[in-house]
């Protein structure tokens, strides 16, 4: 087998057209790049994307072991480092060997994805509570900062949640945008998003929650190592109780004039959701 | 007087409750209606507070006026304290604001007795209809049923809210008796086994019709104070084992005393809040709900309180020497469950990872066992792990070192010259 560098779009069926490829030329993947710069000695392989070649993958793992696919798919997602080699590696284990390596978690191919799962997972639990929406005019927005992918699989759970509002999550790391409106969602990809400035409403509904928030702590019970521990520092910086009331205005004054900033938010419209014209 | 102010009297008056779940129920998304609970049956937490325990619900009394004088309570009649009252209007708004703001899961909504628990009940039953009912509120909704309420204003109560609790506070009639005169255990554990009977009624009758109304669908639960009176860890762990067993709560909390008023029958207001001793005793009632333990196997007269220097199972495996080691590759799911370092997730991957391969200790690490305990009470294909050494005598200390770097740091002592060693 020839060791060759896999050249791809960074999405899902791309990295599953790399397995198709891989298998097809008898090449095996030393590394993998999904941006347009990659200087290497070794052969480059640019893979073009085909769906009918990702299904035909995916389908045959789905017949080896369900279970197993639905885990590739959700370790696509995570930050984890070198991760579509890891993948590859199990992706290759699974087709020799069959999904009974699976049912020992020690197994080394297993245990960095099983890993990086739950590290995904762990910061999915603890975003279902700590995403901050305001409220602008009606619409709910939040922005998060998060290490994985997560937008996507947080979807179903605010969209049943807020079934009948209309809102957006901004994910600042993707860049990625997550639309609802009228039973209807989308994930858009979105380079810089700028807020208005909050409401009157707004700021009364954040002064009541930093005052609850700092009225519930017993003083005598104070335990910031445990605090730490549950909600870790890099969540904060998206969450109204250890932010100033009114951050936007603060921000704005850093980073750019007041003026520019008083772009409408999401104007989401009627039935359909459009691209917001945040966009830039 | 402005809601802010509100807010900050009547969250201060409410945050000694322990409870602030919002477990053990999954409700969807019902058209017309505002919010779910949670996807997952675990509950969700919204944030932490300076002190590091879990926000989930909004929780804060209607009012902190209250008829009782129990002693240890900031809320009594004779305490000189700020009082206010919601509307429940407000409340009920202030609710869906901080709702959709994803601030919260729910509401836990508790009171101070005005009047008369029934007068009390009725208000908080209003203020609970405006929400589900005027609002469509579906998030999680948490009601403290007063004791010596009316039934069939428990009932109704119980139809609105998602899971009840009765306070228990004192775990002693004796203690009741001198420090909460008002209240008499008759009255508390009589609303406790109609919630019990209701719920259970409840589910019942959803498997024959599905539309019932369901009755407190997350169950119930309670609160015991700790270190307000002499009661043993013993005694509190028995109460505990009889309330899972015989009222099926769904949680028992502690709540480590902090002194608020100064009484002459309370410990004096400069004591510290037991803390470890609280920790130590949720360390036991896990044992006791998911572990399989029996409160006599921790406990007995004897030996009345739990060590604070060692975690309730490591105590008990060092009490049993007879039950080690451990085969890894052979013990049943009970049995992996008794060894320290092993709990009911590490036990489950044991058992399907011995399927398919030979573990060694190195394997177990991996499997999330905590090996620094597990090692000593554990063999692999009949080995003890390699360069392992310990005795009888040194066994303990090795635990306590294991355990100390989690204690807070007040428990260090200074080392003396003098000391006996071992």
């Amino acid at each position: 087998m020839q060791d060759v560098i896999f050249q791809y779009d960074g999405t899902f069926d791309g990295f599953l057209c790399c397995v198709f490829e891989s298998y097809v030329y008898k090449e095996f993947p030393i590394a993998f790049y999904s941006d347009e710069e990659c200087f290497s000695l070794y052969e480059v392989r640019s893979v073009i994307t085909c769906s009918k070649h990702a299904q035909r993958v995916y389908r045959s793992l789905v017949k080896i072991s369900r279970r197993a696919a639905g885990l590739i798919r959700r370790a696509f997602l995570t930050c984890m480092d070198d991760k579509e080699l890891h993948l590859y590696a199990f992706i290759r284990k699974l087709y020799a060997e069959g999904p009974a390596f699976m049912k020992c978690q020690a197994d080394e191919v297993y245990l960095p994805i099983c890993r990086a799962v739950r590290h995904l997972n762990g910061e999915l639990e603890k975003l279902r509570g700590f995403i901050r929406f305001s409220i602008y005019d009606g619409v709910l927005g939040a922005e998060i900062e998060p290490k994985n992918r997560v937008l996507p699989l947080l979807r179903s759970h605010f969209c049943n949640r807020y079934a009948n509002e209309a809102f957006f999550i901004y994910d600042r790391t993707h860049k990625e945008l997550l639309l609802y409106h009228n039973g209807r969602s989308r994930i858009v990809s979105v380079d810089h998003l700028r807020l208005s400035l909050p409401g009157e409403e707004e700021l009364l509904y954040r002064r009541l929650w930093k005052c609850f928030y700092e009225t519930i702590a017993i003083k005598e019970r104070y335990n910031p190592r445990c605090q730490n521990t549950f909600l870790p520092n890099r969540y904060r910086g998206t969450m109204t109780e250890f932010l100033p009331t009114d951050y936007e205005v603060q921000q704005s004054l850093v980073t750019s004039p007041p003026a520019s900033l008083a772009i409408a938010p999401t104007p989401f419209a009627q039935a359909e959701i459009p691209v917001p014209e945040i966009h830039e | 007087m402005e809601l802010l102010d509100k807010l900050a009297v009547l969250t201060d008056a409410a945050k000694y409750d322990a409870a602030c779940t919002s477990s053990g129920v999954r409700r969807g998304f019902q058209p017309g209606k505002i919010g779910n609970t949670t996807s997952s049956i675990a509950g969700c937490c919204h944030s932490f507070s300076a002190d590091g325990r879990c926000i989930t619900l909004l929780k804060v009394l209607l009012t902190n006026c209250c008829v009782y004088d129990c002693k240890y309570c900031v809320n009594r009649r004779s305490n000189d304290t700020r009082r206010a009252s919601f509307t429940p209007k407000e409340l009920a708004d202030l609710t869906i604001g901080f709702y959709r703001r994803n601030y919260i899961e729910g509401l836990f909504l508790s009171s101070g007795v005005l009047r008369n628990p029934d007068y009390t009940t009725e208000q908080m039953i209003c203020c609970l209809r405006i929400l589900r009912q005027k609002y469509g509120f579906n998030g999680y909704i948490h009601a403290k049923a007063i004791p010596g309420t009316s039934p069939e204003l428990v009932q109704q109560l119980g139809l609105l809210a998602d899971r009840l609790s009765v306070n228990i506070e004192l775990p002693s009639e004796q203690g009741l008796q001198t420090l909460a005169p008002d209240k008499n255990k008759r009255a508390i554990f009589a609303p406790m086994r109609q919630i019990r009977d209701q719920t259970r009624q409840s589910t019942e009758e959803l498997t024959k019709y599905k539309h019932t109304p369901s009755f407190a669908p997350a169950g119930q639960s309670t609160q015991l104070i700790v270190g307000a009176t002499a009661d043993s860890d013993w005694h509190i762990l028995h109460l505990t084992e009889s309330l899972y067993d015989r009222y099926q709560l769904k949680r028992v909390f502690y709540s480590a005393y902090v002194p608020v008023v100064e009484n002459t029958l309370l410990p004096s207001l400069d004591t510290k809040p037991p803390l470890l001793r609280e920790h130590r005793l949720y360390q036991a009632d896990w044992l006791l709900r998911f572990y399989g333990f029996r409160a006599n196997e921790l406990l007995d007269e004897r030996h009345p309180d739990f060590n604070p220097l060692l975690d309730p199972k490591c105590h008990w495996a060092l009490n049993h020497p007879e039950f080690f080691p451990v085969e890894i590759m052979r013990a049943d799911y009970e049995t992996l469950l008794r060894v320290p370092g092993i709990g009911p997730i590490s036990a489950r991957r044991i058992i399907s990872a011995r399927r398919v391969s030979h573990l060694r200790h190195e394997d177990l690490k991996k499997l999330g066992v905590v090996l620094k305990r597990a090692q000593y009470f554990v063999t692999c294909c009949g080995k003890m792990r390699s360069g392992l050494q310990f005795s009888d005598t040194t066994l303990v200390q090795q635990l306590e070192a294991v355990e100390r770097g989690q204690l807070p740091s007040g428990e260090m002592q200074q080392l003396s010259l003098f000391d006996t060693v071992g």
